[in-house]
């Protein structure tokens, strides 16, 4: 069946709206601020076959929006292979090596079924706030094994015939340091896919099955040519990029990722051949989370495409067997941000060499996942967990965003009155970062400085970071951005991790303090290119130290300060 | 010489409007005179002086003011500066570390205060309200020297955890307001008593950015009036659709972010109350978005906060206004991959739709309203004539020859992607928030949004929709009706099995006596008065909150303290509307306070607004209307309907401030107020 054109625009705002809506549900009845402030989550419909990302909702994270798949089709294949598949089953599970991401992430799959058969998935995914491991959080620099990052949970059915099964719920309460929260998740997640439900139903009782399946297949057909169109009006050629992982965690060893990009007419191919191979740490990633990452700087570079899988028809993606890239089960992916973040780094560098124009220089490239934890004086636990941000790339059009969140993620950071008010901790500082951006016509954005301090008589902290090592690249001439570096405070004196940005089980007493300085963006364009009156301003406002100035710019900006 | 005409003005972008009723008669008159700028005062005190000859007969001036909107979006406040707890300068440029858009990574923050004039002084609370370091006030003092020598014209104090423990917040103004040569002195627990300090700090720093400014303008429309002999009261319109009193205004100017709109709200929100029809959602259909409100047993929803632009987020109750880019003047396109696209760009008044003949040749919504005859191309409204041939020649040439439609296909197609963009946000102010459309009317005011309204109808399940008498002076209107509301807010933080209760009710007294004492300040003649209470509560560890109304007795002005069991069973209520599934055993948490004290103010009867006389339901003409294929459509004077005329589609009703479609298989009927009808023929 064709579709006229009128009605397919009518139903594509239709169908977005009800993944849009089943993210706000989740966003505002979620227990863990993760999913409520930081919008861990998302939500879509799914191929009935082949799981595809049929529709994909603006507000969820970006990188689920290509590793959802994965997820779903692991579902569709453990259905097929128990052949017991009914109408009101919803599936759950958090294995990363069949559904992508990391164990954090809780996804609960549900087929959709239209006179009696499965028309579509409806997925929702979630950051829970703890499951267990030896880490509060999960964010373990130190595992070896997923065993001691968290529980494992494969696709297990959550609901049967639309009946909860009440013995999952307990097990998965029982392995998590934090089961309130995650009741309460798991009841907004339930709640998401309801509602997705009874859209999807008024939807079809509208328009008919016929009508949306074909507007689907649409969409995803208009996908691929709106991504062909893109990539046929930039030059032919190949170029090449690399930059580093500071290390696994494990041993202090550089891990390099690479990518050959190579553009012939309206297709484009990603060859990863040369990166590091899988490690004993957890920088690990699932070819899923792989090929997710690759279509998140995709659509940077190209922000108008639509978030469906046609985009992902004309790529060509070449990951090489047992790498850092397709690691396999048990390998342990809880730093999965930090090895997608170079993955679009790298994919960055590579397109600033074709277009330079189209892209930005690289962020900060770090989520640093920081926890503090220990236990009150009348013996309650508690767990404070954040991820914290930095500046962006400067770009053709301007300089980068001071502090801002990561490129896979749109997660807001929670308020210092809100965690203050939550855990025992006082924030001493919350501020820029000066001399932390990259130099050039237009900087990059500055990254920012947190300094905490411990209220209560101990607590430990732990820290999953990156680019200690390997500062975020400038483009098209533009400069390097600083550094991300860590201290704690420990009998009065400061100290820095041997693994620079990765550490587990620092002991805090009651008064000392941990200190995240983060990086800022890449610089775009030359620096002798930055108007001295802007390199002045920068100096005026302590964006930059006259000194860096002196460094990074010359001194023509002198003569501009008067 | 008695004072019985109130009057409301509301200045737009392009003219000011104004209503003017005469109390002893009931009557009521409207004007429209061009805006002026960057002054807008001259065109608002034109405005009037053409209702009323001499001010010493009004009663009360109430406007409506895009004056602080346009600050906040021109960037063109005051330069200010802030004090601020050491190590915390850059919350205001740090935000919640989001980005201006999802995808892209482009776009950089520059925020109102600039980094040097943003100063950091020793003094710390804790988040139980605890003095850690008291303020340093030699600091502060020679913070204020410093940014009054940098040229600040006022000054915002922003201490983190002010919310808890507002003490020394209080000791660094009081200093302040010892060297500051003018009011514009400020803190963020006077302004905004709540957690979360990038929220409070902005809000706070937005309102000292537009003090001088808003209240320089406010200040010269006072004076200009009283000069021509008004000795009335001068009342400024809120974004929660109350009026304050204008000294309230120049000091929390922050408050009218939302000014012009919210009054058009509130008189929906009338107009449709006194039809029959409490539950309303309004549309205002302007140049380059649809502006949609929902109204829900006569009250508007109020939201939280808004953001004026990325990273200039203001948190105080406002009528809630989804808005969308799809109005008049929204770029119909067809993109790479063959879709038919409606905005966001968009022609907007200026240079506006193509057949404007002002140098846009990509086509509008407007344009294929233009081509399908639904408005006259030789009346249209602002005058002069269109040039239909140019708007169809844009529509082949971008939507009809790449998706292989006729001229007129190819403009049916834009009107209904407009219209499916239009009931998505009618969507996701009702269906979303869990309200059944078929229980609501629509209601369109502004110029454009009555060609829509049954197509409205049909696309969201809508009852029926209500076209006010005069739709272009709906804001206006408004300003008329509008109560006296101040809300207060205040961050509690309790557990809601141990919340002390007796606090609680004290705090509630606290700003029920403020706000009566602000009424009483007014010199307003009310109706009567109420209290409003309620609260933000969660379960212990969620972060966002749900509103729990919580009835509270207020006998001769003293509040009866809450118990904690009826809390609890507010909260439970709440929760289960909002969510559906409550948590067993779950623990809550006491959040926020908020109160409402509210001025009721006297209604004017709107059966004045009504036709009179027979007037005539014979068409003044017939068109050719394209509705899926070209028909034969009567032509009518809106204004000549009388009350009872029944006009069945299809038919076009024509007034000089808009245009109604009446669509076959729908009939619109003029009821005693003068407001048409409009519904599906065989339900009528």
């Amino acid at each position: 069946m064709t579709i006229d054109p009128i009605t397919l625009a009518v139903l594509a705002g239709r169908m977005e709206q009800i993944a849009d809506e089943m993210d706000a549900t989740l966003f505002r009845s979620a227990f863990n601020p993760i999913i409520a402030e930081a919008h861990d989550a998302s939500h879509g419909l799914y191929h009935a076959e082949t799981g595809e990302t049929l529709v994909q909702g603006k507000s969820g994270l970006p990188i689920f929006v290509g590793v959802m798949a994965f997820a779903v089709k692991a579902v569709i294949d453990k259905a097929a292979a128990d052949g017991d598949l009914a109408e009101g089953d919803i599936y759950i599970f958090n294995d990363a090596h069949i559904g992508g991401t990391h164990l954090s992430d809780m996804r609960l799959v549900r087929p959709y079924f239209h006179q009696g058969r499965v028309f579509c998935h409806l997925a929702s995914v979630g950051h829970w706030h703890d499951m267990g491991g030896a880490v509060p959080g999960n964010y373990n620099p130190q595992a070896t094994e997923v065993f001691q990052e968290a529980f494992v949970l494969p696709p297990v059915k959550l609901m049967r015939g639309g009946v909860l099964q009440q013995d999952v719920v307990d097990i998965i309460l029982r392995n998590t340091r934090l089961p309130a929260s995650a009741q309460g998740d798991l009841n907004g997640q339930l709640n998401a896919l309801d509602l997705g439900v009874k859209r999807l139903d008024a939807l079809l009782a509208e328009y008919g099955a016929e009508t949306v399946r074909a507007a689907l297949e649409a969409l995803s057909d208009r996908a691929e040519r709106l991504i062909r169109a893109e990539v046929a009006a930039l030059p032919d050629g190949r170029w090449q990029a690399e930059d580093f992982l500071d290390n696994d965690g494990i041993s202090d060893a550089p891990l390099p990722v690479r990518v050959a990009l190579q553009i012939k007419g309206d297709r484009l191919s990603l060859d990863f051949t040369g990166t590091a191979p899988a490690t004993a740490g957890p920088v690990n990633i699932s070819r899923g989370t792989a090929e997710a990452a690759v279509y998140v700087a995709i659509k940077h570079i190209f922000p108008g495409l639509p978030a469906n899988a046609g985009v992902m028809r004309p790529l060509a993606i070449t990951i090489p067997e047992r790498s850092l890239l397709s690691a396999e089960f048990p390998a342990p992916t809880g730093g999965y941000t930090e090895t997608i973040l170079r993955m679009i780094d790298v994919i960055f560098a590579g397109f600033a060499q074709a277009a330079p124009d189209r892209v930005v220089a690289n962020a900060y490239g770090t989520i640093n996942a920081l926890s503090l934890a220990g236990h009150r004086g009348d013996g309650r636990r508690w767990v404070m967990f954040s991820f914290y941000g930095g500046g962006h790339g400067g770009s053709a059009e301007g300089d980068g965003l001071n502090h801002g969140n990561a490129p896979i993620s749109t997660a807001t950071i929670p308020p210092v009155e809100i965690l203050e008010a939550a855990y025992p901790v006082r924030f001493t500082q919350w501020a820029l970062r000066p001399d932390s951006a990259g130099a050039g016509m237009h900087r990059g954005g500055l990254g920012a400085v947190y300094e905490i301090e411990l209220l209560e008589e101990s607590a430990q902290a732990f820290l999953f970071g990156e680019r200690g090592c390997f500062a975020p690249k400038g483009a098209a001439g533009g400069g390097k951005a600083a550094l991300n570096r860590f201290g704690f405070q420990n009998g009065g004196d400061w100290h820095a991790p041997p693994l620079v940005s990765k550490m587990v089980g620092i002991g805090l007493k009651r008064g000392e303090r941990v200190r995240l300085e983060t990086p800022g963006g890449g610089g775009y364009g030359l620096p002798e290119n930055r108007a001295p009156a802007l390199v002045a301003r920068d100096v005026v406002m302590g964006y930059l130290t006259a000194e860096a100035a002196d460094r990074d710019y010359g001194i023509a900006w002198r003569e501009g300060q008067q | 010489m008695t004072r019985q005409t109130m009057i409301g003005v509301d200045v737009g972008g392009t003219f000011t409007d104004v209503f003017a009723l005469d109390e002893a008669t009931g009557q009521a008159r409207v004007a429209k005179v061009p805006t002026t700028r960057p002054d807008q005062s001259g065109g608002f005190l034109n405005g009037i002086g053409a209702q009323v000859a001499d001010l010493s007969t009004v009663a009360s001036v109430v406007h409506g003011t895009t004056a602080g909107t346009n600050a906040l979006l021109e960037r063109k406040g005051a330069r200010i500066g802030i004090i601020t707890t050491a190590g915390f300068r850059d919350v205001l440029e740090m935000r919640r570390r989001d980005r201006p858009r999802t995808w892209g990574l482009r776009g950089d923050f520059d925020p109102v205060v600039p980094r040097d004039l943003r100063l950091e002084v020793p003094e710390r609370v804790l988040a139980d309200g605890t003095l850690h370091t008291p303020v340093d006030l030699d600091a502060v003092r020679a913070a204020g020297r410093t940014l009054l020598d940098q040229g600040c014209a006022a000054v915002a104090v922003l201490f983190v955890n002010a919310y808890a423990n507002p003490e020394n917040e209080r000791a660094a103004l009081a200093t302040l307001r010892a060297i500051w040569p003018n009011a514009h002195v400020s803190c963020s627990s006077d302004i905004l008593p709540e957690i979360r300090e990038f929220e409070r700090f902005s809000t706070a720093a937005l309102n000292a950015y537009l003090q001088p400014e808003v209240s320089g303008y406010l200040a010269r429309l006072e004076a200009a009036l009283r000069e021509r002999g008004f000795g009335g009261e001068f009342l400024i319109v809120q974004s929660n659709g109350g009026v304050m009193a204008v000294d309230t205004a120049c000091r929390l100017p922050v408050r009218t972010a939302l000014s012009g709109p919210a009054a058009g709200v509130i008189a929906a929100a009338y107009i449709a109350e006194t039809a029959g029809f409490p539950d309303i959602i309004t549309g205002d259909m302007g140049g380059t978005s649809f502006d949609v409100s929902l109204i829900a047993g006569g009250q508007p929803a109020l939201a939280a906060q808004t953001s004026i632009d990325f990273g200039m987020v203001v948190r105080t109750p406002m009528i809630e206004i989804t808005t969308i880019g799809a109005g008049g003047g929204s770029i119909a396109w067809v993109d790479k991959g063959g879709l038919l696209m409606i905005g966001p760009e968009s022609a907007g008044s200026d240079p506006g739709p193509v057949a404007y003949g002002r140098g846009n040749t990509r086509p509008t919504v407007t344009d294929a309203n233009i081509v399908l005859g639904r408005i006259d191309p030789d009346r249209p409204i602002g005058g002069g004539r269109l040039d239909v041939a140019a708007a169809r020649v844009a529509i082949d040439r971008h939507v009809g020859q790449p998706l292989g439609l006729s001229t007129e296909e190819a403009a049916e197609a834009i009107i209904r992607v407009a219209n499916a963009r239009m009931a998505g946000a009618i969507r996701l102010v009702s269906i979303e928030r869990g309200h059944d459309p078929a229980r609501f009317a629509f209601m369109p005011f502004g110029g454009g949004g009555a060609l829509h309204a049954g197509a409205m109808l049909a696309e969201v399940g809508l009852a029926r929709a209500i076209v006010p008498r005069y739709p272009g002076v709906t804001s206006a209107m408004g300003c008329v009706i509008a109560d006296m509301r101040q809300d207060f807010v205040q961050t509690v933080n309790e557990m809601t099995d141990s919340a002390d209760t007796g606090g609680l009710g004290a705090l509630i007294q606290d700003h029920v006596d403020q706000g009566m004492r602000m009424l009483e300040a007014a010199g307003v003649t009310f109706a009567g008065r109420a209290v409003e209470v309620a609260l933000d509560m969660a379960y212990l560890g969620q972060t966002h909150t749900v509103a729990v109304p919580l009835p509270v007795t207020v006998q001769e002005g003293r509040v009866t303290p809450p118990e904690r069991a009826q809390i609890a069973t507010a909260f439970d209520a709440a929760y289960t509307a909002t969510y559906g599934r409550l948590l067993p055993g779950g623990v809550t948490r006491i959040l926020n306070l908020r109160t409402a004290v509210i001025g009721q103010r006297p209604k004017f009867d709107l059966a004045s607004l009504a036709p009179q006389g027979e007037g005539t339901t014979t068409p003044r003409a017939t068109r050719r209307v394209h509705l899926g294929a070209w028909v034969e459509a009567a032509i009518y004077d809106r204004l000549s309907l009388p009350v009872g005329a029944a006009i069945p589609g299809p038919a076009v009703l024509e007034q000089p401030d808009t245009t109604i479609l009446i669509e076959p298989g729908l009939i619109g009927r003029v009821d005693a107020y003068g407001n048409l009808i409009l519904t599906r023929a065989e339900a009528a």
